[in-house]
C-alpha cells in the first residue's frame, strides 16, 4: 500500500499502463527485455545522439583506410606544421563552383617572427575530387586498394586538420588512429568482461573457500594504483616490438586491471539474485543448476553488466590516451589519439599550431558519448523506470 | 572499535607482503636491467664499457642474482634497517629521494582534495535542491566535460591560457628564484600561485565525479519518508536539508576520504609530468623508464600500501559514521 | 433546524476543510487526486477517512499540514480557527509554527519515517526544542517523559538508541511520542498500524485511544481498514476516487450504509462466526482520475447503477440526516434531480 507520491511521473507510470489495450501496448508487454531496453534507450535523447555519434565513429574505424586521404607513413617535408586547408567555393574571378576547391600553398616567412608560414597561392587551385587513387593500403588488413574517399590532384594538398611537425596529415592520422584508440577499449572490455563473468560467477556461485580466495586476489589487484601500475607494466613492454604485439600488450594490461570491477559486480549480483524468490521457486520446482544460471541468473544481471561495461570504456580510452601521450603506450609511427597529442606536450606547439589539439576533441566526444550511452542504458535497464 | 582496527591491521599484513612480491616481479619484468641501459647510454656518448666492468657493476648491485633472491634482500633490508635499496639513477638511497618528494606531493594532494570537497559538496547539494534549474544544468554540463577531458591535456590548455593572460605558464611549483630559497612570505605567495593550475587540474576529474555522486545521493535521500516526518515537525527546509539528507549523502563521500586521497595522490602522476612539478610522478616515470628498480619498486609498493591504508581509513570512517554498520560489526 | 445544530457544532469545530482540490499536472492531463472534498474535525473527536489505495485519503491528510508533493496544485480551504492553511506559504514560517505544535502527523512506516543516522531521542527532541523550550536539558527531560507515556520502558536508555535498535511496534510508539511531544490539538494518523503485526496493532490502537483521552486531541485517522474505523472513530468519511462519497457517524455507517461502495466495503470485511463460502469483493478496478467526464466514478463497478443517469452528470450530494450525507443518484433529492434534468 504505497500512497506516497513522488511526483507526476510516478502517477502517470502507475496509471498509464493498465487501461490501454491497443496493439502497441500489447506488443509492449510481449517484447523481450532487450527490445524493451532498446526502445527505452531510443527515447533517451542524449543516449540516442550518442549512439549515432558512436556508430559514425566505428564506421570511421572500419573505413579508415578509405576515408583517410593519406597513409600512416606518408609525410610531406614541404608542408610542416601547415594549418588546416580552407575550402573555397568562389574563385578570385568571382565564379561560383559547386565542388569546393583548395588553393595551392606557398611558403614564406613571417616578417616579424621569421617563422615559416604558408599562404594560399591564388594562382593555382585544385577542386576536390572523390574516389581518387592514392596511397596503397589493405582494407581491413586483407583487401589491397588505393582508392580514397576524397583528395586533390598533385601537386595540390588538402589538409583538413592541418599537419604535424613532420608534415603528416592530421586528419588522416586521426582517422587511422581511431582504429587503435577505439578498438583497444572494446577488446579490453571484452576480455575483462569474459574474465569478470567467469571469475565473478565462480566466486558468487560456489561461495565458501573459493570465494574467499578470489576475493583476496581481487582485493590485492585493486590495491595497486591504476596509473602507476599501467606505467610499470607498459614500461615492461620491450621497445621495438611489432605494432600488433604492442596493441595486444596494451589491451591485456587494460583488461587485467579492469576485470576485477566486473567480477565484483557479477559476484554481488549472483549472490543477491541467488536468494531472490523467483530463483528459489525455480529451485524448489526442481530446475537444474545450469538451467537456473542460464535462464534465471544471467539474464537477471546481463543488462546491468552491459551498463557497467559501457561505462568502463571511457576510462580505458582515457587510459590509452594517457599512456600513449607519455610514450608508454602505442608508439610512432603507429598512431592513436594519444600519440597524436604527444606534440601538444610542448606549449609552443599549442600556442602556434592550435589545430594539434583537435585529437583531444575526438577523445572528449567519444568519452562523453560512451558515458551518455551508459547512462541511457542504465535507465533503460531499470525495469521500474 | 579499537579491536576492530587492530584486527584489520593484522589482516593487512599478508596483503602487503603479496603486493610487495607482485611489485618486485613487475619491476624486474622488462628485459635487461639498469646496467644494460646505462652501458647503452655510455656507448652512445662514446665510452665503451667492457663485459668485465659490467659484470662487476652488476655484482656490486646484486643484479646478477635471481629475482626472488634480490627480492628477499630488498625486503630484509627494509624490515631490518629501514633500507629501501639504492637508486642507481640518483646515486642516493631510495629513502632519501622519497623523503624529498613525498612531503610536497602530500601537500599538493591534500590541497587538491580540499579543493575538490570544498567545490563539489556545496555544488552537489545546490544542484539537488534546485534540481532542473539552469544552474543545475550548467553544473551538470561542467561535470560531464570535467569527466571527459583527460586532465593532463587540461593542464596544457590552462598553462597556455596562463601564458597568454598572465605571461607565465606557471611551470613547476616555484619560480626559479625561489627554488632553493628559504620559506618567506614571497616564496609562499609564489608557491600558492603555482599551485592554482595543478590543484584545478588534479582536482577537476574528481570534482566532476563528486558533484555527480553528491547530487544523486542528495536526490535519493530527499525522496525518503523521513523528509516528510521532519517537515511535519515544523523544521525549516534549510535545517531539514542540512541535518538529514546532507548528512546521509555526505557519509559515503567522507568515508571514501582515505581512498580518494590516494586516488589524488596517484592521479597527480601524469599531471606532474606534464607540468614538470617536483612531485613523485616524474621521478617515478624516469625510474620506470631507466629501470631504476629499487626506486620504482619502493614507489609502487608505497602507493599500494597507501591504497590499502586508505581503504582501511575509509572503512573505519564508515563504521564510525553510520550507526547501523557500527551495530553490525558489534561495536 | 439545521442551522441551529450547525452553530452548536461550530463551537467545537477545530478544522474545517472545504472544497479541497489537489491536482497533479501530468503529460496526459490533470490528475485530480482530491476533488472537492469537504469535512469538519471536531475537538477531541476522531474522524476516520476510509478508502482504497490511491483514493486520495493520504494526500488529503498531508495537505492539512501542507506537505503534499511540490508538483501538485491545491485549492479550496482548510481552516484551523480563522487561519486558512491553504493560503499559507509552502514551508513558510506560519505553517511551520503550526506543524508539530498544533497539528502533528504520524506516518505509515515507522522505520522509514525516522532517519537512521540520529538517535530516537534526538529526533523527538527536535520538535520540543522548536515549539516548547529552547533549553536542551528540559527538552531531553520532556522527551524521556513522553517516551514513558507512550509505554516505552527504560526511556532514558531508549533515548540514546538508534532506530535500528527498535522493533516495529516500538518505533510506532516512538513516532506517536514524537507527534504528541508538543501536545497538539489535532493528530493526523496516516495508516499508523498498517505496517504492524495484528497484536501490535491492537496495542498501538489502545495506546492512541488512551492518549487521546489524556491529551484531549482530535484525530484524523486515515486507513483502509473498516474494522479499525469501528474501533477508533466517531465519524467516518468514505473516499472514492478523490471524493467523499459518504460521510456519517460510525454507528450510522455500519447500521445504515447508503452508498453502494460503502456497502461493498462493508461486505468485504470477513467476520468471525459468519462462514460465507466466499468473501465478497468489489468487482473491477479503480479508474484513473484524469480527464474524467462528469459522471459517477464508481459507475463501472456499481451494482445499482442507473445507466443514462449516473454516467451523464456530476453526482449531487444529499444530506440524508443531520449526520449522514451521501453522493449517489439513488438518494438524490427529487427537486434537485428535476433541476438537473430540466
Amino acid at each position: 500500500m504505497k500512497t506516497r507520491l513522488s511526483g507526476t511521473t510516478s502517477w502517470s507510470r502507475l496509471f498509464f499502463r493498465r487501461p490501454a489495450t491497443n496493439n502497441a501496448e500489447e506488443s509492449y508487454y510481449a517484447a523481450s527485455h532487450w527490445k524493451l531496453m532498446l526502445r527505452k534507450l531510443m527515447k533517451h535523447k542524449l543516449a540516442r545522439i550518442s549512439l549515432y555519434v558512436l556508430a559514425m565513429m566505428y564506421l570511421m574505424v572500419i573505413f579508415a583506410n578509405i576515408i583517410a586521404p593519406q597513409g600512416l607513413d606518408s609525410y610531406d617535408s614541404e608542408n610542416l606544421n601547415s594549418r588546416p586547408s580552407k575550402l573555397h567555393w568562389v574563385d578570385p574571378q568571382g565564379n561560383f563552383h559547386f565542388i569546393p576547391f583548395v588553393y595551392g600553398l606557398k611558403s614564406s616567412r613571417d616578417p616579424v617572427t621569421l617563422r615559416k608560414i604558408f599562404v594560399e597561392d591564388k594562382q593555382k587551385w585544385y577542386p576536390i575530387q572523390f574516389f581518387v587513387k592514392g596511397t596503397e593500403y589493405k582494407f581491413l588488413g586483407l583487401i589491397p586498394g588505393n582508392v580514397h574517399l576524397f583528395g586533390v590532384e598533385d601537386p595540390g594538398r588538402i589538409f583538413v586538420f592541418g599537419t604535424d611537425s613532420l608534415g603528416r596529415d592530421l586528419f588522416s592520422r586521426i582517422v587511422l588512429g581511431s582504429q587503435v584508440s577505439l578498438t583497444i577499449p572494446l577488446v579490453g572490455v571484452s576480455i575483462s568482461f569474459f574474465l569478470g563473468l567467469l571469475i565473478g560467477g565462480i566466486s558468487g556461485y560456489f561461495g565458501g573457500f573459493i570465494d574467499t580466495v578470489i576475493q583476496r586476489v581481487i582485493e590485492i589487484i585493486r590495491s595497486f594504483p591504476t596509473l602507476p601500475l599501467w606505467m610499470a607494466l607498459s614500461a615492461a613492454i620491450p621497445p621495438r616490438v611489432p605494432i600488433v604485439h604492442m596493441f595486444f600488450y596494451i589491451t591485456i594490461i587494460m583488461a587485467f586491471i579492469e576485470w576485477t570491477e566486473l567480477a565484483r559486480v557479477v559476484r554481488s549480483k549472483f549472490m543477491a539474485l541467488r536468494n531472490e524468490d523467483y530463483v528459489m521457486s525455480a529451485r524448489i520446482s526442481g530446475v537444474s543448476n545450469a538451467r537456473i544460471i542460464r535462464v534465471h541468473l544471467v539474464p537477471g544481471f546481463m543488462s546491468y553488466l552491459v551498463v557497467t561495461m559501457t561505462l568502463a570504456i571511457p576510462a580505458m580510452i582515457i587510459g590509452e590516451t594517457a599512456m600513449s601521450f607519455l610514450g608508454l603506450g602505442i608508439r610512432s609511427p603507429a598512431a592513436s589519439w594519444g600519440v597524436l597529442l604527444q606534440e601538444a606536450q610542448q606549449m609552443e606547439n599549442v600556442a602556434l599550431y592550435p589545430w594539434k589539439l583537435i585529437p583531444l576533441g575526438f577523445v572528449i566526444i567519444t568519452v562523453l558519448a560512451f558515458n551518455f550511452l551508459g547512462d541511457g542504458l542504465r535507465d533503460a535497464a531499470d525495469p521500474y523506470k | 572499535m579499537s579491536s576492530y582496527i587492530v584486527r584489520r591491521l593484522i589482516m593487512m599484513i599478508p596483503v602487503v607482503i603479496l603486493i610487495s612480491i607482485i611489485v618486485f616481479f613487475i619491476i624486474q619484468l622488462p628485459p635487461g636491467d639498469f646496467i644494460s641501459g646505462y652501458a647503452a647510454k655510455m656507448t652512445t656518448s662514446g665510452e665503451v664499457m667492457d663485459e668485465a666492468a659490467l659484470k662487476l657493476l652488476r655484482e656490486s648491485y646484486g643484479l646478477d642474482q635471481a629475482w626472488y633472491v634480490q627480492y628477499g634482500k630488498w625486503i630484509w633490508g627494509m624490515i631490518s634497517k629501514g633500507d629501501f635499496g639504492y637508486s642507481l639513477n640518483y646515486n642516493r638511497p631510495v629513502s632519501s629521494i622519497i623523503g624529498q618528494y613525498m612531503s610536497l606531493t602530500l601537500v599538493v594532494s591534500i590541497i587538491s582534495m580540499l579543493f575538490t570537497y570544498a567545490v563539489s559538496i556545496p555544488i552537489g547539494i545546490f544542484s539537488a535542491v534546485r534540481q532542473y534549474s539552469i544552474a543545475d544544468y550548467i553544473f551538470t554540463a561542467f561535470g560531464f566535460i570535467g569527466m571527459a577531458t583527460p586532465n593532463f591535456l587540461m593542464a596544457i590548455i590552462l598553462m597556455y591560457l596562463s601564458y597568454v593572460y598572465v605571461g607565465d605558464p606557471m611551470l613547476g611549483l616555484f619560480s626559479p628564484e625561489f627554488i632553493d630559497a628559504a620559506w618567506t612570505y614571497a616564496k609562499f605567495v609564489d608557491f600558492f600561485k603555482h599551485m592554482i593550475i595543478p590543484v584545478i587540474v588534479i582536482g577537476l576529474g574528481s570534482t566532476a565525479e563528486l558533484i555527480r555522486v553528491m547530487r544523486a545521493q542528495m536526490l535519493d535521500e530527499m525522496d525518503k519518508p523521513y523528509m516528510l516526518t521532519a517537515r511535519s515537525k515544523g523544521l525549516s527546509e534549510r535545517r531539514i536539508i542540512m541535518k538529514y539528507p546532507v548528512r546521509a549523502a555526505i557519509n559515503p563521500i567522507v568515508s571514501t576520504l582515505g581512498w580518494s586521497l590516494t586516488a589524488v595522490f596517484t592521479g597527480s602522476t601524469i599531471t606532474a609530468i606534464v607540468l614538470n612539478l617536483p612531485l613523485q610522478g616524474p621521478v617515478m616515470y624516469r625510474a620506470l623508464l631507466s629501470q631504476d628498480m629499487y626506486l620504482a619498486g619502493t614507489w609502487l609498493l608505497f602507493m599500494a600500501v597507501c591504497i590499502v591504508l586508505g581503504t582501511l581509513i575509509s572503512d573505519i570512517l564508515l563504521v564510525w559514521l553510520d550507526p547501523r554498520i557500527r551495530m553490525r560489526k558489534g561495536m | 433546524m439545521k442551522a441551529e445544530t450547525a452553530t452548536a457544532k461550530q463551537s467545537q469545530d477545530l478544522l474545517q476543510v472545504e472544497e479541497l482540490n489537489i491536482h497533479f499536472p501530468t503529460d496526459h492531463g490533470m490528475l485530480k487526486a482530491v476533488n472537492g472534498v469537504s469535512f469538519n474535525v471536531y475537538r477531541g473527536k476522531t474522524l476516520g477517512i476510509v478508502g482504497e489505495s490511491g483514493c486520495g485519503k493520504s494526500i488529503t491528510g498531508k495537505a492539512i499540514i501542507g506537505i503534499q508533493p511540490k508538483t501538485s496544485a491545491i485549492s479550496g480551504s482548510i481552516k484551523l480557527g480563522d487561519v486558512d492553511l491553504v493560503k499559507l506559504k509552502r514551508n513558510g514560517r506560519e505553517i511551520r509554527a503550526i506543524r508539530g505544535s498544533k497539528i502533528a502527523m504520524i506516518f505509515q512506516e515507522p522505520m522509514a519515517a525516522f532517519s537512521p543516522l540520529y538517535t530516537i531521542g534526538n529526533q523527538i527532541m527536535e520538535s520540543i526544542l522548536l515549539h516548547r523550550t529552547k533549553n536542551k536539558k528540559e527538552a531531553a527531560m520532556l522527551t524521556v517523559d513522553i517516551l514513558q507515556r507512550v509505554g516505552i520502558s527504560n526511556p532514558e536508555k531508549r533515548f540514546h538508541q538508534y532506530p535500528h535498535e527498535f522493533s516495529g511496534g516500538m518505533m510506532q510508539r516512538a513516532m506517536i511520542a514524537m507527534a504528541l511531544s508538543c501536545e497538539p490539538e489535532l493528530l493526523i494518523a496516516d495508516e499508523p498500524t498498517t505496517a504492524l503485526d495484528v497484536t501490535i496493532q491492537a496495542q498501538v490502537l489502545d495506546l492512541m485511544k488512551q492518549l487521546q483521552r489524556e491529551f484531549g486531541m482530535a484525530i484524523v485517522f486515515i486507513t483502509h481498514d473498516l474494522g479499525i474505523v469501528a474501533e477508533m472513530c466517531d465519524e467516518v468519511a468514505v473516499m472514492y476516487l478523490g471524493k467523499i462519497v459518504e460521510q456519517a457517524t460510525v454507528r450510522e455507517i455500519y447500521k445504515n450504509p447508503k452508498h453502494p461502495y460503502t456497502r461493498g466495503l462493508l461486505r468485504s470485511i470477513p467476520t468471525i462466526g459468519s462462514r460465507k463460502e466466499r468473501l465478497e469483493s468489489i468487482e473491477g478496478t479503480v479508474p484513473i482520475p484524469i480527464n474524467m467526464p462528469p459522471m459517477c466514478g464508481f459507475f463501472d463497478r456499481c451494482q445499482d447503477r442507473i445507466p443514462g443517469v449516473c454516467d451523464k452528470r456530476e453526482v449531487p450530494e444529499t444530506q440524508l440526516s443531520d449526520n449522514h450525507r451521501v453522493s449517489c443518484f439513488l438518494y438524490a433529492d427529487t427537486d434537485n434531480e428535476t433541476e438537473i434534468l430540466s
